[in-house]
C-alpha cells in the first residue's frame, strides 16, 4: 500500500533522510518510532506530497507521490504534528468544512468517525481553540477521516496528550485498522510501539530496524538485567566498569544493564557489585522492551559511525 | 463550487469572529474619513476678509454689506496697495481678499458684466475652497435680487485665485486619495495577513494536503476581502458625497470600474506579499512600511507629486495609488472620461498582471 524506496531528503547541508526504504501492507498499523529530529515528519510530508524528496521514489496505493500528487491527496487523510485546525471555528464547523473540501458530508461517512466524534459531539458548538489537548486530537482525527481515506498518516498524534486520552486514541486506531484503513503513525513514545503491527525504528534519518514489535523484543541479541539499588547514580558509575559491558541506562526507578550474551549471570553481577562495596542490590534477568532495542541499536549505530 | 462556497463561509466566519479584523475593516476607514473630514472642513462663520474697493460705488458697497450681514464674513482690513496682501495672509489677519474693479457698478449696469477678483489663502485648502464658494454664492444671490426686475440679468465674473497653493482642487481633495489608501489597507494588507495566518497556524499544511486547488485557496481567501473592499469604497463615496459634498462629476460607472480595477491590483499585491512572508508579523511589516507609508506620503494623497523632489517623484511612479488617485480626481472632480484616464488605467492593468504573474510563479503547492 505504501512503498518507499531509497528516499533521501536534504535541507541544504543537513541530511534529514538517508536512503529510507520501507513497505507497508494494506490494512497495516505501522509505527514510525524515533526521537525528535529523527526525520519522521520529513518522511510523512514527502508521503503526503507536501515535500519533494531529494532522491528516491515513494508510492501510495501505486500512485507516485511526486507525479500523481493530486490523486495521492484524495486517498489520504493527514494529521500534522501540531494542532492544525481553525481555533476560531467551532468543532462542528471545522468538521463540516473539511468534509465539504473533500467533496463529502458529515452524514455520508458518519459511521467512520462515530466512535471518535461522539466523544466530542457534546461540545460541538465550542470553538476548537478552547478544547483540551485530547479533544483537539480527536477532532483532528475526525477531520482527517471524514473523507474516508484509504491511508491515514498521523504525525505524533499523542504528543502532549494525557495518558488516558492516549490509550483511547490507540484503541480508536485499532478500530480504524479493522475497518481496512492503512495507518502510518509516528511517535516518540517507545511504549506505544507495541500497539503497532509493525514498527520501524528511525534515528538521524536512517531506519535502523523494521519488524513486528514482538520479533524485535524477542530477538534482543544481548543479555539484559534490571538492577534495583538505593543509590542509582553510584551503582551506575560502578557498573560502567563491569567486564563485557555494552550499556547501562536508568530505566524508571531502576537500571537496565546490557552485557554481551552469555558472559554474566545475576550472581556474577551481584558479586561484582558487592566487591565494589554496593550492598542491598537486586539483579534480575529482564526481557527487552522496544526502548532497550532502540538504545542498543542506536549505540551500535554510533559505534560504526 | 460547493468547496469554494464552504471556503468562503469559513473566511467570513474568521472575519466576523475576530474583533481586530473587524476594527481594521470598518473602524479605520470610518475613523480616517471623519478625521480627514473634520480636520479639513471648518465651519464658515465670521471669517475675516479684506475688501479692496477700487470702485466705491453703490453696488460695490451694497455687496460688501451683504457679505458682512450674511454672518459668514467680517471685514478686518482695507488695504490700499497690493504689496500689503501677502503680509495680511502671512500674519493670518484675513483668509480672503475681495477686490472690486474700478467702475464696478457702471460696467454691471451698462455692459451687463463686471469682474470681482478673490484671493484666498489656500494653505488651508478646504477652508479656502469653502470661503470662495460662500463668497460666490452670496455674490450671485446679490445680483439676482438686485436685478430681479431686469429682462436680462447681468453676470458678475468671479476670478478666484488660491494663494500659496494654486492648484489645490486636484491635489488636495481628500476623498479620492482616501479611497486609494483604504483599499490598499483592506485589500492588500488584510489579504497578505489572512494568507500568512494559515501558514503560521499550520492549517495551510492541511489545505495543501487536501484536494483544494491553489487557485481555489487563493480565491477563497481573497473574495471576502474583495466584497468588503467594494462595500467600503461605496461607503466612502457616499459619505464623501453626502457629508463632505465631494462631487462625482464624471461617469459613475467608469469610476466604479476603476475602483474595481484598483481593488484587483491591491489584492494581487496582497497575495504577492503573502508568498514572501512566512508569518503575520512580517506580512504586517511589509504591508505597513512598503505599502501604507508610500501610499499615504508619495502617492499625491497629501503632498502633490509635482512638488516632490525629483528622486521621490521618480519613486512615486512605482506606487500604484499614485496612478489611481489621479484617475479618481480626474473622474470625480474634473469630469474626465476614459479619454483622459486610459494611460493610468493601462499602468494599473500592467501592474496587476505583473503582480499576479509573480504570485503564481511563487505560490507553492508544497511546503517548501
Amino acid at each position: 500500500m505504501i512503498e518507499v524506496q531509497n528516499i533521501r531528503k536534504q535541507y541544504g547541508d543537513v541530511v534529514a533522510l538517508e536512503n529510507v526504504s520501507l513497505s507497508i501492507q494494506r490494512g497495516e498499523l505501522f509505527g514510525l518510532i524515533g526521537p525528535d529530529g529523527a526525520g519522521k515528519t520529513s518522511l510523512m510530508r514527502i508521503l503526503m506530497s507536501l515535500l519533494l524528496p531529494t532522491g528516491g521514489t515513494a508510492a501510495m496505493n501505486n500512485l507516485d507521490v511526486v507525479k500523481d500528487y493530486k490523486k495521492v491527496r484524495l486517498i489520504t487523510g493527514y494529521m500534522p504534528g501540531r494542532f492544525s485546525l481553525y481555533p476560531d471555528l467551532t468543532v462542528e464547523e471545522n468538521l463540516k468544512f473539511f468534509a465539504t473540501v473533500f467533496g463529502t458530508t458529515i452524514e455520508e461517512n458518519y459511521y467512520l468517525i462515530k466512535d471518535i466524534y461522539q466523544q466530542i459531539e457534546p461540545f460541538k458548538t465550542r470553538r476548537a481553540g478552547q478544547l483540551s489537548g485530547g479533544m483537539k486530537q480527536k477532532l483532528a482525527l475526525s477531520c482527517a477521516l471524514i473523507h474516508k481515506p484509504e491511508i491515514l498518516i498521523l504525525d505524533e498524534p499523542t504528543t502532549g496528550v494525557d495518558a488516558v486520552s492516549r490509550k483511547e486514541f490507540w484503541e480508536m486506531l485499532k478500530r480504524l485498522k479493522n475497518m481496512g484503513i492503512t495507518i502510518l503513525v509516528s511517535t516518540p513514545y517507545m511504549d506505544e510501539a507495541t500497539l503497532c503491527d509493525r514498527i520501524a525504528l528511525i534515528q538521524e534519518g536512517k531506519i535502523m530496524s523494521i519488524a513486528t514489535p514482538e520479533t524485535m523484543m524477542h530477538s534482543f541479541p544481548e543479555d539484559l538485567w534490571t538492577i534495583s539499588s538505593r543509590k542509582i547514580y553510584n551503582t551506575s558509575k560502578i557498573l560502567e566498569l563491569i567486564p563485557s559491558l555494552i550499556s547501562v541506562n536508568s530505566f524508571g526507578q531502576a537500571l537496565h544493564l546490557v552485557t554481551t550474551k552469555g558472559q554474566h549471570t545475576s550472581k556474577s553481577i551481584q558479586g561484582f557489585l558487592t566487591q565494589h562495596g554496593e550492598h542491598d542490590i537486586t539483579v534480575e534477568s529482564e526481557k527487552a522492551t522496544i526502548e532497550d532495542v532502540f538504545i542498543l541499536l542506536m549505540q551500535k549505530h554510533n559505534q560504526t559511525a | 463550487m460547493k468547496r469554494f462556497l464552504a471556503f468562503l463561509r469559513k473566511e467570513f466566519l474568521h472575519i466576523f469572529r475576530d474583533p481586530r479584523t473587524l476594527v481594521i475593516l470598518f473602524g479605520i476607514p470610518i475613523a480616517q474619513l471623519l478625521l480627514f473630514g473634520f480636520v479639513l472642513t471648518n465651519e464658515v462663520r465670521n471669517v475675516k476678509i479684506a475688501v479692496v474697493d477700487h470702485s466705491r460705488d453703490y453696488l460695490s458697497i451694497r455687496l460688501t454689506q451683504q457679505l458682512v450681514s450674511s454672518g459668514f464674513f467680517q471685514v478686518a482690513a482695507t488695504p490700499t496697495s497690493e504689496s500689503e496682501y501677502e503680509g495680511l495672509f502671512r500674519s493670518g489677519k484675513v483668509k480672503e481678499i475681495v477686490i472690486f474693479e474700478p467702475n464696478f457698478a457702471s460696467r454691471l449696469v451698462n455692459e451687463n458684466k463686471a469682474d470681482i477678483q478673490l484671493i484666498a489663502d489656500a494653505s488651508e485648502p478646504n477652508t479656502a475652497q469653502l470661503v470662495v464658494n460662500y463668497t460666490t454664492a452670496i455674490t450671485n444671490n446679490f445680483v439676482k435680487t438686485e436685478f430681479r426686475k431686469e429682462q436680462k440679468q447681468p453676470g458678475i465674473n468671479i476670478k478666484a485665485r488660491m494663494l500659496f497653493n494654486e492648484d489645490m482642487l486636484d491635489s488636495y481633495n481628500f476623498i479620492p486619495g482616501l479611497i486609494a489608501v483604504i483599499l490598499m489597507l483592506i485589500s492588500a494588507m488584510m489579504t497578505a495577513i489572512t494568507i500568512t495566518r494559515e501558514k503560521e497556524s499550520g492549517t495551510m499544511e492541511i489545505l495543501l494536503a487536501s484536494p483544494l486547488k491553489p487557485i481555489q485557496i487563493i480565491l477563497g481567501k481573497v473574495t471576502p476581502y474583495m466584497i468588503l473592499s467594494i462595500v467600503n469604497a461605496l461607503v466612502v463615496l457616499l459619505i464623501g458625497y453626502f457629508v463632505f459634498n465631494v462631487p462625482i462629476i464624471g461617469s459613475l460607472a467608469l469610476l466604479l470600474a476603476e475602483i474595481l480595477l484598483f481593488i484587483f491590483l491591491a489584492l494581487s499585491l496582497g497575495i504577492l506579499i503573502s508568498t514572501f512572508a512566512t508569518n503575520q508579523v512580517t506580512a504586517l511589516a511589509i504591508s505597513g512600511f512598503v505599502l501604507m507609508l508610500p501610499s499615504i506620503l508619495l502617492s499625491g494623497f497629501i503632498f502633490p507629486v509635482k512638488n516632490m523632489p525629483a528622486p521621490l517623484e521618480f519613486i512615486s511612479n512605482f506606487i500604484p495609488p499614485r496612478w489611481f488617485i489621479e484617475i479618481n480626481r480626474t473622474v470625480m472632480l474634473k469630469g474626465g472620461g476614459l479619454a483622459e484616464v486610459w494611460p493610468n488605467t493601462l499602468i494599473l492593468l500592467g501592474m496587476s498582471a505583473l503582480f499576479i504573474a509573480i504570485s503564481i510563479r511563487k505560490f507553492k503547492i508544497r511546503l517548501q
